[in-house]
């Protein structure tokens, strides 16, 4: 295991690398920072002496090289707008981000599973029908809208939750979160639940036909001859089986979560790394976007690992070893 | 324009209504566009000059209509061709509690200009100005030839303390240096989540009527927008063109408009014989037309102003004639905003030699002004409707202006026909003649924004003149002047100025100011 784990780390490297060449090339074609920076006051010299502070003035082959070298002492450059290291910037705003996508994947597990079991188990009563509509719902109403619709419902006319923001922070366990205090809940409710929507329908579609399918095998025939109750069936050994599929996506998915909570966090005035992501491209804050992208790839080579493990856990079948390539 | 009095001095943006309610209350804003940093000579930026005129004064104040008066300066006076003389407010006190003297003001210049990583500083102000301590309670800033925008430049320079000369952008931000003398004080600061600031109430001008006020980002139109309705926020910037005739129908908000000091103009290439955008029609090369005046005077009389303020401003702009609106210091009374007159256009281009007209392209960003990619638009659709066949491209601000400034060969502006626009942070005429109608000169520092490169010796001369001429009413009459040989030439097509619209919830209301700055001395109750 511990080879395995060498050699994915090897590989996440690569991968790693491999995205700096892309992203940084392809963030540094697009557009021209300085004009975003400068007064419209300044002069031409003012204008000129920006340029050569920021590098911009030299060979990009030079300004790539100059960023491997920051980025091998662990200094991804310093944003332009913030005059701050772009990592020191996207750590700050991570743990916002972090307890929003840990949030709506808590809400997609704890609504997601349930209704799928109910779906899978009872596949033609009415209500199961409803949960399969409504999750066609999850999956193609778009992000921004539901966000704005739920604003306008839960916010505006009914007024039981904050419209944006993020609330006051509590402490457990030295972890800071406003998932602690009551004011934070009440301020993530909608974002969260924004974000599930989607993972809450793949989570219920995922558990219905896992349920299904188990249901129809031999050895929940044979529990039931051996005379287990209907309760210690679905809960121990359908759901132990079903799981694997649930795990994998669900974890992939929660990357996505992180990755691509930008619509989510604009629309509710989220401080996390998303909206961080998105005003740094508005404003081609280029150390920003390059450094966020080298994170996410990060973050979704380490997910993929910890899937992985989590793999040999559910099924003992499941060896990790070097497959060969 | 300027008052020279020690008499009355007004804080900025401090109004007498309301003021003697100090009562313990919080005001909430919803702010589109966040600064980036507390330390106020960190980037000179819109959010961030905003947000430190809260809590560090400056010399002198620009007040809602971007007149200047007194702030920590009670009097400023040429005292020769070279020296301005800035006698000081005494018993100012810092919010530390240090006294306000002539050293903080020394350190202060000499710090705006240059503080480390900023993108963009102050030092575009202090050009060519030395300052010089005469005694505790007198400076004199001293110029190389005659500089009669002394005090413009001036108010544009927070002042703070001598320990804030040595602390870095990060001690702002943290709020340990963020030290004034302004009319509120630093509470906290949490980058893309609140600034708030809590009421300073040893203040020497009028006290604010806000015990705390809290200031949110939120980036969103339609988020802001309900955060507003929500009871989230108490008043927000930016309200979208779109959502200002439901809110005007809701009984529990209140609306606040002003006009902007921003002009919305077109810019034409008048310094290439083949223009990259301009095209015969079928495509083939031609002469640039753009360089005969009867064609850019065309151009502009094709363009109905009345139509884009109404169809596609929804009303929230005013039709533009010259480089500000009126009631700036430099316009001109002369100039009336040119009549839409499509048959009229349509003669003129025959008569300089086009009668079927040409093919044309407008560039313009999509991110920038309020409905910048819709008025590129329309402005193409009138100007095919007398024949000038013209493609519209859009793009985000971030690839436009660099490709517009000196996106061709030799660092030359790349398009032929554009669409821009420029806010007078000077709040006078000679910001936009500098920039945008004299020659582009490097040098001299002159036309950085002319990306039409529009040249024309005799408005150049009148321009130097006027930044030259110290006496008010000369000057006056130079940069009117100048403007309205400009817009004979037709240097630029000014289409509309800018209205900013607030949104505050009933019982509230801002006074709109013309720098588009959102300060919490504007929120008064009604």
């Amino acid at each position: 295991m511990t080879v395995f784990i060498i050699r994915r780390l090897l590989q996440a490297m690569l991968v790693v690398f491999m995205m700096s060449v892309i992203v940084f090339f392809g963030v540094n074609i697009v557009g021209d920072p300085v004009y975003m920076l400068v007064s419209p006051d300044a002069d031409q010299a003012d204008i000129e002496a920006a340029i050569s502070r920021l590098g911009l003035d030299r060979p990009i082959l030079e300004q790539y090289w100059l960023f491997l070298k920051g980025a091998a002492q662990g200094d991804l450059g310093d944003s332009f707008i913030f005059g701050e290291p772009a990592l020191k910037l996207i750590l700050h705003h991570m743990p916002a981000t972090m307890e929003l996508a840990f949030s709506a994947l808590m809400l997609a597990i704890v609504i997601g599973i349930p209704l799928g079991l109910y779906a899978g188990l009872y596949p033609d009563s009415r209500v199961s029908k409803g949960i399969m509509a409504a999750s066609i719902f999850g999956f193609s109403l778009p992000t921004f809208w539901v966000g704005l619709m739920l604003i306008m419902l839960f916010a505006v006319e009914l007024r039981w939750v904050p419209a944006t923001g993020r609330g006051d922070l509590g402490s457990f366990l030295g972890i800071e979160s406003s998932i602690f205090t009551s004011d934070g809940l009440s301020h993530i409710f909608l974002p969260a639940l924004n974000l599930a929507l989607l993972k809450i329908s793949l989570a219920i579609r995922l558990t219905r036909a896992g349920v299904r399918e188990a249901m129809g095998q031999d050895y929940v025939k044979y529990a039931r001859a051996k005379g287990l109750s209907t309760r210690r069936i679905i809960l121990v050994h359908v759901m132990k089986n079903i799981m694997i599929p649930v795990v994998t996506v669900m974890g992939l998915e929660f990357g996505s979560l992180i990755g691509f909570s930008v619509v989510t966090e604009t629309i509710f005035a989220w401080p996390g790394m998303g909206k961080l992501l998105i005003d740094a491209i508005l404003q081609l804050d280029r150390p920003v976007v390059v450094a966020y992208l080298m994170i996410i790839v990060l973050f979704f080579v380490l997910i993929n690992l910890i899937i992985d493990i989590l793999y040999s856990i559910l099924d003992p079948r499941v060896r990790l070893q070097d497959q060969g390539a | 324009m300027r008052k020279l009095t020690t008499a009355t001095a007004v804080a900025l943006g401090v109004l007498a209504i309301g003021a003697s309610a100090v009562s313990a209350e919080k005001l909430t804003i919803g702010l589109a566009s966040e600064p980036t940093s507390l330390d106020p000579h960190f980037h000179n930026l819109g959010p961030n000059n905003a947000m430190s005129v809260h809590i560090f004064d400056r010399l002198i104040a620009q007040d809602e209509k971007q007149r200047l008066s007194p702030g920590l300066a009670v009097s400023w006076m040429p005292v020769d061709d070279l020296t301005w003389e800035f006698k000081l407010r005494e018993g100012v006190k810092f919010h530390d509690g240090s006294d306000f003297n002539a050293d903080d003001v020394v350190c202060t210049m000499a710090r705006a200009p240059d503080v480390p990583n900023s993108p963009s500083g102050y030092g575009t102000y202090l050009k060519g100005k030395e300052v010089i301590k005469i005694d505790d309670y007198t400076v004199h800033f001293k110029t190389a030839a005659p500089y009669p925008l002394m005090g413009n430049d001036i108010s544009t320079i927070p002042v703070i303390s001598e320990q804030g000369c040595n602390s870095t952008t990060e001690e702002f931000n943290a709020g340990t240096a963020a030290i004034g003398t302004g009319p509120f004080k630093f509470q906290s600061y949490t980058p893309g989540e609140s600034i708030v600031l809590v009421r300073n109430d040893d203040y020497w001008g009028d006290a604010a009527i806000w015990s705390e006020v809290e200031f949110r980002p939120i980036t969103s139109g339609p988020s802001r927008v309900a955060s507003l309705l929500a009871g989230d926020v108490d008043m927000i910037t930016g309200v979208p063109t779109t959502d200002i005739a439901t809110l005007r129908g809701n009984d529990q908000i209140q609306l606040s408009q002003g006009a902007s000091n921003r002009v919305i103009y077109l810019h034409l290439d008048q310094f290439r014989e083949d223009s990259p955008f301009v095209k015969a029609n079928g495509g083939g090369d031609i002469k640039n037309p753009l360089l005969d005046v009867r064609v850019r005077k065309a151009i502009s009389m094709a363009i109905s102003r009345d139509a884009i303020v109404d169809r596609v401003m929804e009303g929230v702009a005013i039709p533009a004639g010259q480089l500000l609106p009126e009631g700036f210091f430099g316009v001109s009374d002369k100039l009336d905003v040119v009549a839409y007159d499509p048959d009229g256009a349509k003669a003129l281009l025959a008569e300089a030699g086009y009668p079927d007209g040409f093919e044309l392209t407008i560039h313009g960003p999509n991110d920038r002004y309020i409905n910048d990619a819709k008025i590129a638009e329309a402005v193409a659709q009138m100007l095919t409707r007398i024949g000038i066949k013209t493609a519209v491209e859009t793009m985000p601000r971030s690839v436009y202006f660099g490709r517009a400034s000196r996106g061709a060969e030799g660092d030359l502006p790349e398009f032929s026909f554009i669409l821009v626009g420029w806010g007078a942070g000077s709040g006078e005429a000679s910001s936009p003649l500098k920039s945008l109608i004299h020659t582009f000169d490097k040098d001299a520092g002159f036309g950085s924004s002319n990306r039409g490169r529009h040249s024309d010796p005799e408005t150049d001369a009148l321009i130097e003149e006027a930044l030259r001429t110290v006496d008010d009413a000369k000057r006056q009459e130079l940069l009117a002047a100048a403007t309205e040989r400009a817009i004979e030439n037709v240097a630029i097509i000014p289409t509309h100025f800018q209205v900013n619209t607030w949104a505050s919830k009933k019982g509230l209301s801002y006074i709109a100011r013309t720098d588009e700055y959102t300060l919490a001395t504007g929120v008064v109750k009604e």
